[in-house]
């Protein structure tokens, strides 16, 4: 418990110094920060697709299952835009960037401190949270609701496939109902999770990296613990926002 | 006000530094004068590297003053240290370069993050200082796929590529074939005397460092023990100094960290 509080403190000191150098670091070197969003989107970019997709095929499954039980096999397609938008996407999508962008995060700023690197760079008068850990955390927070947003997209798809194509709901009571039950306040609760998930996530992903001890043991423990602090952060948060706007 | 008229370029007074419980440097004092190059031999674990960090400002000394060109540096900014450390090359034991960049692009490193040289000067700067350690046919090699002494000639081709006045070496020879040893021992002596510069090298290989020090300190419990150069440590009549320079595993130094009796230990069923 005590070590959590600490951590928890620890956290939120080092999101101190990332936000007090963020400006800087980002407009003196966007480049940098595009670097990395592509580097963020694109390792996760496959597996969120896929995901994506057996998600949306599974949630076209139960959900027609459990809609024809009340003869609403027409609503599929706002159950299964609904869940998404609010739910799966983001939580899916920040679980999954966490195992694979959280963690390559983690390991390279990892290794940059066991080897000396970042020790370096401050002795070459260069502050590694501006070169090295800024960009990668707004990569991060940037890439986030785009990764979200490709997910939700093909899940849908997903479901479409199931629901229309093998169940027989007709294809545009399911665009239809999808359109006019989904508000825009539901688009933005999605969008809403996906930045702080993308936040929670990069910044837990940057913090184990750059705390971590110096050794390859080290490395790999702070990558375990990225993956296992996010998951837990990211379902917490996700009650916490639900609970608040709901 | 930095004072720049004194001889020494690093003066150090009183030095007090602990890790955990343990007292690593213990009331340290000594001063590094300029454009010589000066050893700071001793043990294994005597705090050599600790020094070297807190002469840089990378760690808090606990008590005492430290002054480099003039500035206290545990009573600078962050912003002020990142000044100072403009005029410090530094040789980490291992090199540390950066692995996502090339050879030439960890040399041309410090030029972009502080300097709006030209892409055309840059190159003619990096390849100078790169010809200099004889690497100019590296530059396009990752730092994976270099040799031990070629990754340090390269950060040394770093280390001195913002023209610094002050270049520490830490363990420049640990690890190295004969031949890249004397590369490096006479990359050290050319560097400080064409460069005009001062220089520290951390090492506690005794032969070598006495071939190209012009002064040399030697530390032993978190203290200067002997200084002076290596014809006066040589002759010197300290039984630690003889033992250390002459490399007897007996005497006043124990090989053994401190340890609860041996007997003792071996028997008892928990470690303490
Ligand atoms: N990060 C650290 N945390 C705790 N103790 C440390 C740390 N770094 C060094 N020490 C301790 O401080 C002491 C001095 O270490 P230092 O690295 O300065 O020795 P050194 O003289 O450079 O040794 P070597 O010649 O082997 O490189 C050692 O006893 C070591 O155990
Ligand atoms: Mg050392």
């Amino acid at each position: 418990m005590r070590e959590s509080i600490e951590k928890l403190g620890a956290v939120t000191l080092f999101f101190g110094r990332v936000l007090a150098a963020l400006p800087q670091a980002a407009l003196s070197r966007p480049g940098l920060v595009v670097a990395q969003i592509y580097n963020a989107g694109t390792v996760s970019l496959i597996l969120i697709m896929i995901c994506g997709f057996f998600v949306g095929m599974v949630l076209g499954l139960q959900g027609y299952d459990s809609l024809s039980r009340f003869s609403a096999e027409d609503s599929l397609g706002t159950l299964s835009a609904l869940s998404l938008f609010k739910e799966l996407g983001p939580v899916v999508t920040a679980l999954l960037f966490a195992g694979r962008a959280g963690t390559s995060m983690t390991s390279e700023i990892g290794l940059m401190r066991a080897t000396d690197q970042l020790s370096a760079m401050e002795m070459m008068a260069v502050d590694p949270v501006k070169r090295v850990v800024v960009p990668r955390f707004l990569g991060g927070v940037i890439a986030m609701p785009l990764l979200v947003a490709i997910f939700n997209a093909i899940g849908i798809t997903g479901t479409y496939a199931i629901g229309v194509s093998v169940m027989g709901v007709d294809s545009g009571v399911f665009w239809s109902q999808l359109l006019s039950t989904v508000d825009l306040s539901d688009v933005a609760e999605g969008i809403f999770k996906s930045v702080v998930f993308g936040v929670a996530a990069s910044l837990l992903a940057v913090f184990e990296g750059y705390t971590c001890t110096p050794t390859a043991e080290g490395v790999g423990a702070a990558t375990t613990r990225t993956v296992v602090e996010t998951a837990v952060s990211i379902l917490v948060l996700d009650y916490l926002i639900t609970a608040a706007l709901i | 006000m930095p004072d720049a008229t004194t001889d020494y370029i690093v003066e150090i007074e009183g030095l007090g530094f602990s890790r955990g419980d343990r007292p690593v440097l213990d009331d340290l004092s000594l001063g590094i004068r300029r454009g010589e190059v000066t050893a700071i031999m001793g043990p294994s674990g005597t705090g050599k590297t600790t020094l070297l960090r807190l002469i840089t400002g990378q760690l808090e000394p606990e008590r005492g003053d430290i002054r480099v060109d003039g500035r206290h540096v545990n009573r600078l900014s962050r912003r002020e240290l990142y000044e100072m450390r403009q005029d410090i090359g530094m040789l980490f034991q291992q090199g540390a370069l950066l692995t996502d960049y090339d050879v030439f692009e960890n040399v041309a490193f410090p030029l972009r993050e502080h300097t709006n040289l030209p892409e055309r000067l840059i190159r003619q700067v990096v390849l100078t200082k790169l010809h200099a350690v004889g690497l100019r046919g590296a530059a396009r090699m990752m730092p994976s796929e270099l040799s031990g002494g070629m990754a340090r000639r390269v950060a040394l081709a770093r280390a001195i590529v913002m023209d610094p006045k002050l270049l520490i070496y830490d363990e420049p020879f640990a690890g190295l074939d004969p031949i890249s040893l004397g590369v490096v021992l006479r990359l050290i002596r050319n560097m400080n005397d064409a460069l005009n510069i001062t220089s520290i090298v951390v090492s506690h290989d005794v032969l070598q460092t006495a071939a190209v020090a012009d002064r040399s300190f030697i530390l032993a419990d978190g203290k200067v023990v002997a200084s002076g150069s290596p014809e006066q440590l040589r002759t010197h009549d300290s039984g630690f100094v003889q033992q250390f320079m002459h490399g007897h595993a007996d005497g006043p130094v124990p090989f053994h960290y401190p340890a609860p009796d041996y007997a003792e230990h071996l028997l008892s069923r928990r470690e303490s």
